[in-house]
């Protein structure tokens, strides 16, 4: 135990005294946020959207006039048909189209309740999801003002049409995607590397000729990373709900026990890099195949893999990423709790499992 | 019982097409200085780490204090202090954490074994804050070798220590050993150098492999066969052509400023020959004398048999 403790203070002696690399780790995650969330808020400015207003009543008109007051939007008033707004769509002309059906007033006034139609280019699914909801929260506030002003409770309903993309795959996939390429990064990288250079300096050869068990020099190699990469699970859930605004809509408690399992599952993977590699290069370029294309392109990340051909979404079930993102989609986005993502997270647990036995068998005990 | 022990140890690399060690066999008595001198290449390095249980050999058996080196490895790891032939500590952790790092591994501290590291952490002592990455070459030798001594070991196995590392801490590293020695810590040591053979008990001259010869260093110098001479002129190197052109030049090499020559046929008049040989081949400030053999003659000796 005393020489367990021994290990893991030498490691976080290596982690801490490496100032250039502990500024990339904690850095990262940041700077990627800021990133992608500036990608996305750039994206929405002016977005160029049309308002077909059939009904020309005192509401419709009052809900275009705070469509148009917004800065998010380029609003041109046009009675486009149905077929016409398909044909901008395609051509790339507009994001979005907002109808007022013709009896909208009449339904407001009579029915108290109406509709609203909004269609989104949801092939472009962040700014077709925040597009929309801008919309919805317009129309909401507008319905709030109504009942200040009435006791009669009417009720608009925004029916938001998401066009290419009906069931909106891959909504929000940035943040989930982007936890666990940090966590893949930080955790297979930093471990195999770190492991690699203990072969390459030769402090290896040290250690093996001495009664430390290589269980030892794995387990303390995981502490650190497994830290730091907690501490970057907390900034990137603080970055996205303070900066973009997406809090987490489940258990915090489950995420993080998620996160902890991925990141052991991470860690698996870089010992099993390290086992393999001789130098720090290869473990660097070997861990960047294994987590950075995988995970960006196999995971959900950035294509929908429902999309793919057969043979690569059957490669994509191997990519804990791919899992990952699901259990992550599933707390944060959609609430859901434990009973909903058992499934991954046995897979997880079970590739975690596999690739720590496979690491341990691979373990060379002697030079060659 | 002996602390090392080979049996006709062979080593091959790359699937068996290159030849590392063949057929080697000494053994090292209890608390024995043992040198194994030869040049890069030799198979030192292959030896020491068979020793050490981190190759296993391809042939032949190995004992280290009684212990089989392949079947008993663990036993043998926790039992010997090795030290590898380049700097393998932390260069990011101080020389005390390195120290105490190493010491914690062998379930042991530093203030239990002070005693045996005294005399060499002493010296290293006022730069216990530093990193060892940030340390002189001869101070890094020092610490490597407080760290392969912390736990006390039966045997010490040093593969080249002294490499890289200038003449006077060369010369502070082998009294260090010597004291060792005392403290009946059988060593096991290999060095490039001929000059430190001579402070050794006992050596094995080692080439391309094999083992040329094993005795004490005198018994080594003493087995030299003929007579050494020492020769010079004003143009060295035509000399040294000429000498090998002579028709009774056994070894001729050079040595220093001077070469060092035996006679193929040892006979009256021999020097009195050669210098009238070297006069009509117009070489001045001819100097010709007896000279000792040293281990590095004997091991040239040994090659060319």
């Amino acid at each position: 135990m005393k020489q367990l403790l021994s290990f893991v203070r030498k490691e976080f002696h290596h982690v801490f005294r490496d100032r250039k690399t502990l500024l990339m780790l904690f850095g990262l995650p940041i700077v990627q946020i800021i990133l992608f969330g500036f990608a996305l808020t750039n994206e929405i400015k002016n977005a160029k959207i049309v308002v077909a207003d059939y009904s020309k009543d005192f509401s419709s008109r009052r809900i275009t006039d705070k469509i148009e007051a917004s800065r998010y939007f380029d609003v041109e008033k046009n009675l486009l048909s149905h077929e016409e707004i398909e044909l901008a769509f395609k051509e790339g002309k507009i994001k979005m189209a907002v109808v007022f059906p013709e009896n909208f007033g009449n339904d407001l006034l009579h029915l108290n309740k109406a509709q609203i139609q909004v269609i989104a280019d949801a092939s472009d699914i962040n700014t077709a999801t925040t597009l929309t909801n801008y919309v919805s929260s317009i129309v909401a506030d507008y319905q709030a003002q109504l009942l200040v002003n009435n006791s009669v409770p009417y009720r608009i309903m925004p029916e938001v049409r998401m066009l290419y993309n009906p069931q909106l795959k891959g909504e929000h996939t940035f943040i989930p995607g982007m936890m666990a390429m940090i966590m893949m990064l930080v955790c297979v990288m930093m471990t195999a590397i770190s492991i690699v250079r203990e072969k390459e300096l030769g402090t290896m050869e040290i250690l093996l000729v001495s009664p430390f068990k290589p269980m030892m020099v794995i387990a303390s190699k995981l502490v650190p990373y497994l830290l730091i990469s907690l501490i970057n699970i907390t900034s990137i859930l603080l970055l996205s709900y303070f900066f973009l605004h997406l809090p987490v809509k489940g258990s915090i408690l489950l995420l993080y026990a998620e996160g902890l399992l991925f990141i052991l599952c991470s860690l698996s993977l870089g010992l099993l890099i390290s086992t393999v590699s001789q130098s720090q290069q290869t473990a660097m370029f070997g861990s960047l195949m294994a987590t950075m294309l995988p995970t960006l392109l196999l995971s959900g990340f950035m294509f929908p893999i429902e999309n793919m051909p057969l043979p690569l979404q059957v490669i994509s079930n191997v990519v804990p990423s791919k899992w990952f993102n699901i259990i992550v989609k599933s707390i944060m986005i959609k609430g859901l709790g434990f009973s909903a993502i058992w499934k991954e997270t046995l897979i997880i647990g079970g590739m975690t499992v596999f690739l720590l036995a496979l690491s341990y068998r691979k373990f060379k005990i002697r030079l060659a | 019982m002996s602390a090392v022990r080979l049996e006709n140890i062979t080593k091959t690399y790359n699937k068996g097409t290159v030849s590392a060690v063949s057929d080697v066999s000494f053994e090292v008595a209890q608390g024995e200085l043992f040198g194994l001198i030869g040049p890069d290449g030799a198979g030192k390095t292959s030896i020491f780490r068979m020793l050490t249980t981190l190759l296993l050999p391809d042939g032949g058996k190995a004992s280290v204090d009684g212990y089989d080196v392949v079947k008993d490895y663990k036993t043998i790891r926790s039992r010997v202090g090795y030290m590898p032939g380049r700097f393998s500590l932390y260069q990011d952790l101080t020389v005390e954490e390195n120290l105490a790092f190493f010491a914690t591994v062998f379930g042991t501290t530093i203030e239990a074994n002070y005693e045996l590291v005294k005399d060499i952490y002493r010296q290293i002592e006022p730069f216990k804050t530093r990193r060892a990455g940030k340390l002189s070459g001869g101070m890094k030798q020092k610490l490597a070798l407080c760290c392969a001594l912390i736990h006390k070991p039966g045997v010490l196995f040093l593969d080249e220590p002294t490499t890289g590392v200038d003449s006077v801490s060369r010369k502070e590293f082998w009294e260090m050993l010597r004291r060792l020695k005392e403290q009946n810590i059988t060593i096991l040591v290999s060095t490039p150098y001929m000059d430190e053979a001579t402070l050794c008990d006992r050596i094995a001259l080692i080439q391309s492999g094999k083992i040329l010869s094993i005795d004490t260093p005198a018994g080594t110098v003493k087995s030299f066969r003929g007579n050494l001479f020492t020769v010079r002129s004003a143009e060295i190197y035509r000399l040294l052509n000429d000498l090998r052109d002579y028709e009774n030049t056994g070894t001729c090499f050079a040595f220093g400023e001077h070469l060092h020559l035996t006679f193929a046929e040892e006979r009256a008049g021999q020097e009195e020959d050669l210098q009238q040989y070297l006069r009509q081949k117009n070489h001045t400030d001819i100097e010709l004398g007896r000279v000792e053999p040293g281990i590095e003659d004997c091991f040239i000796q040994f090659m060319k048999q």
